[in-house]
């Protein structure tokens, strides 16, 4: 029974050689700092001239040893990706777009007596119109830029909306648990179950704008209908990644070290599962574009004499014209299908970059 | 001998097993049974046993991270149960924790200074926030990190630097009992030397006492100045370190002593090793009288009828306590 066990029963340092090790690393540690003398004065010197250095001489290097986040990762595998900037691009082209159309196109869309003549109704494309005329004579390309606005308008704001009540009950959930988990799960799953599209025709149906409704209103209205059907979506996802945070030992330090409930949410919970929702919000605010160009498509989303890529899509394909001027039909649907491809393009390449099981 | 910090008193947790649509309970895992230990200022009490005997959830019982069915903590004469809000909170100055893993105790998304720097955030009366920074390099120093590594992240970090970030967080507030939930098992032999070397020093430096539950033997009869044996929820046998590993009384610490292997060979070969046979009984459904009785070779009826008391026995010596009914050493 005596004498069993390596290490024995001497006491003193675990094993010699490691002891060492350990005062030389703490030894080497102290010789290296120079904060120690007068720690706050020195302190900020002493970093700065390393970071200024590694951002000069090495800034490519592998080893960029200082303040590598996780963000900081993605971006670097981000910015080796052309899909990434190609999306990018886009999406900085269409924002542009929507914010200062007139950067664009000369001509103010909205101004009917200098972009429409209608002695062109349907004509192809020209030297003054390269995009030609729509129904009404008006010029398509000055249409279609000043239709960016909506489009960008209610897929941000939807997602925005979406992604905030997602996320709100999604913590909640994840984290508080019991009835108030389940009841919002079943919520969620009721939502869940309506289609989109089906759910935004019911929703605006029911209350419908008319062509003397402000915009924004009308907007509004859209953002509405498609963020509360469109929540349950970030709902589930947070839910599921905050259930998987909660029980991380770093949650747990954080209560032990007597982080109160709105400390540890915001300071670990939600950084470590926020990830996957930024991912899926980007794809979805694709989905949310494509949406409300088809509810304007059905006549029930935006309204005439708004300016909307749905809207004229819907114009330029009733029978016939779509073989008699393609032109009205094809620019409004490149740009709308530019712009849902570069948020969706942009959410994969986040998606490969955050997840490192995809790697 | 020196002041009783930590006391522990009939602790009990059980956790519901839930099953069926409408989640009825169905059942208990009786995870810790009724534990009752006293730490000394200063002291180290290691807790061994094996995997699922509830070494762990007895540690956050300790800190409080589980409220427990029955039983109750006082720290410093104070009851931690009973404490709410603000008095709870400084409580939790004085007991931290290092957990076991390295790898998932660091929020990946926070720098080591703010990681050491948290407990100085929940608790700015401990330190300004003009001193933060300098606070968190001095512990990072008294850890053997360079203090340089302020902005890293903790990817960037081996296991054993890390488990030293752990520790550095878990002493920032100088708390007076600190709680080592398996500090090493995640660690390197090599490595596990080192966070063992700097637990001592630091424990000499700055007076702290430790609770270091582990299953690795040999490095807890090293650090450990008493050690308490646990199986399946209940503390069976304790005492001093020599007291546990030279003069065993519990026939489950002489079988788990006997497990481990002898370095020399002849010996190895020739010594009679004591082999249990069987599985550890489920905690949801553990066996009456003894928790043991079930793979004793000692077991008799009493023992499956009567649950032996941790008491103190002849053959062992002053505050060694076993939970047999026939205790004592071997041949």
């Amino acid at each position: 029974m005596t004498d069993n066990f390596p290490g024995g029963p001497v006491k003193g340092p675990f094993d010699p050689s490691s002891s060492a090790n350990l005062a030389d690393a703490s030894r080497t540690a102290r010789a290296e700092d120079p904060t120690e003398v007068p720690p706050d004065s020195a302190a900020v010197p002493l970093v700065k001239p390393t970071m200024a250095v590694m951002a000069e001489v090495v800034p490519d290097v592998q080893d960029v040893a200082e303040a590598r986040s996780l963000w900081m990762d993605a971006w670097i595998t981000m910015r080796r990706r052309p899909l990434f900037w190609i999306s990018v691009a886009l999406i900085a082209v269409f924002v542009l777009m929507a914010a200062f159309p007139q950067l664009f196109s000369p001509l103010d869309a909205y101004n009917i007596k200098d972009a429409c003549d209608l002695n062109r109704a349907r004509l192809g494309p020209d030297a003054d119109a390269i995009f030609g005329y729509d129904l009404q004579g008006c010029d398509v390309y000055a249409r279609t830029i000043y239709g960016a606005r909506s489009s960008i308008l209610v897929g941000i704001f939807t997602t925005l909306l979406a992604t905030a009540i997602g996320v709100l009950l999604g913590t909640m959930g994840g984290f508080i648990g019991r009835w108030i988990d389940t009841l919002m799960s079943r919520t969620a799953d009721i939502f869940f179950a309506i289609p989109l599209l089906l759910g935004g025709i019911i929703i605006l149906y029911s209350f419908p704008s008319s062509p003397d409704t402000p915009y924004l209103l009308q907007v509004f209205k859209v953002v509405f209908a498609m963020a509360v059907l469109g929540w349950p979506n970030i709902f589930r996802i947070m839910r599921s990644s905050v259930m998987q945070v909660k029980p991380a030992e770093y949650v747990m330090a954080a209560r032990a070290l007597g982080g109160n409930a709105p400390h540890v949410i915001m300071g670990h919970i939600i950084p470590n599962a926020i990830a996957p929702v930024i991912v899926v919000a980007t794809i979805d605010l694709g989905a949310y574009i494509a949406t409300e160009a088809t509810l304007s498509f059905l006549g029930i989303g935006l309204q005439n004499p708004i300016i909307s890529w749905g809207i004229d899509i819907s114009a330029a394909s009733a029978l016939g014209y779509v073989r008699q001027a393609p032109h009205m039909l094809i620019f409004p649907s490149i740009f709308l299908s530019l712009t849902v491809l570069a948020f969706i393009m942009l959410g994969e390449v986040v998606r490969d970059a955050l997840d490192p099981k995809l790697k | 001998m020196a002041e009783v910090i930590l006391k522990a008193e009939g602790l009990v947790k059980h956790y519901p097993i839930k099953s069926g649509v409408i989640q009825r309970t169905t059942g208990h895992v009786r995870a810790v049974e009724g534990v009752s230990f006293e730490l000394y200022e200063g002291e180290t009490l290691g807790v061994v046993g094996e995997s699922g005997c509830g070494k762990s959830t007895l540690g956050r019982l300790l800190m409080r991270l589980e409220e427990p069915t029955a039983g109750k903590v006082t720290f410093n004469g104070v009851d931690m149960y009973s404490q709410t809000g603000h008095d709870m909170r400084r409580l939790r100055r004085d007991i931290q924790i290092v957990f076991q893993d390295p790898y998932t105790s660091l929020n990946p998304r926070k720098t080591v200074g703010d990681i050491i720097g948290e407990p100085f955030d929940i608790h700015p009366e401990v330190c300004p926030k003009s001193e933060r920074n300098k606070r968190v390099r001095e512990l990072l120093d008294l850890v053997g990190l360079s203090p340089e590594h302020i902005n890293r992240y903790p990817h960037q970090f081996s296991g054993g630097q890390r488990q030293r970030i752990g520790v550095a967080r878990g002493i920032a507030l100088n708390p007076k009992v600190l709680i080592c939930d398996e500090p090493v098992s995640a660690l390197d032999v090599s490595v596990q030397a080192q966070v063992v070397n700097l637990l001592e020093r630091l424990q000499r430096e700055l007076g702290l006492a430790y609770i270091f539950i582990a299953h690795d033997l040999s490095v807890v009869r090293h650090i450990s100045d008493r050690i308490a044996v646990m199986y399946l929820g209940h503390i069976v046998e304790i005492g001093d370190d020599e007291q546990i590993y030279e003069r065993a009384t519990h026939p489950y610490t002489q079988a788990l002593l006997s497990a481990v292997p002898v370095p020399d060979p002849q010996v190895e070969a020739t010594r009679e090793q004591i082999v249990l046979t069987g599985d550890v009984p489920s905690p949801a459904n553990p066996p009456s009288g003894c928790p043991f009785h079930t793979r004793c070779w000692k077991a008799t009826e009493k023992c499956s009828a009567e649950v032996p008391q941790l008491v103190a026995h002849p053959d062992g010596g002053a505050g060694h306590l076993s939970a047999c009914h026939y205790a004592a050493t071997l041949g």
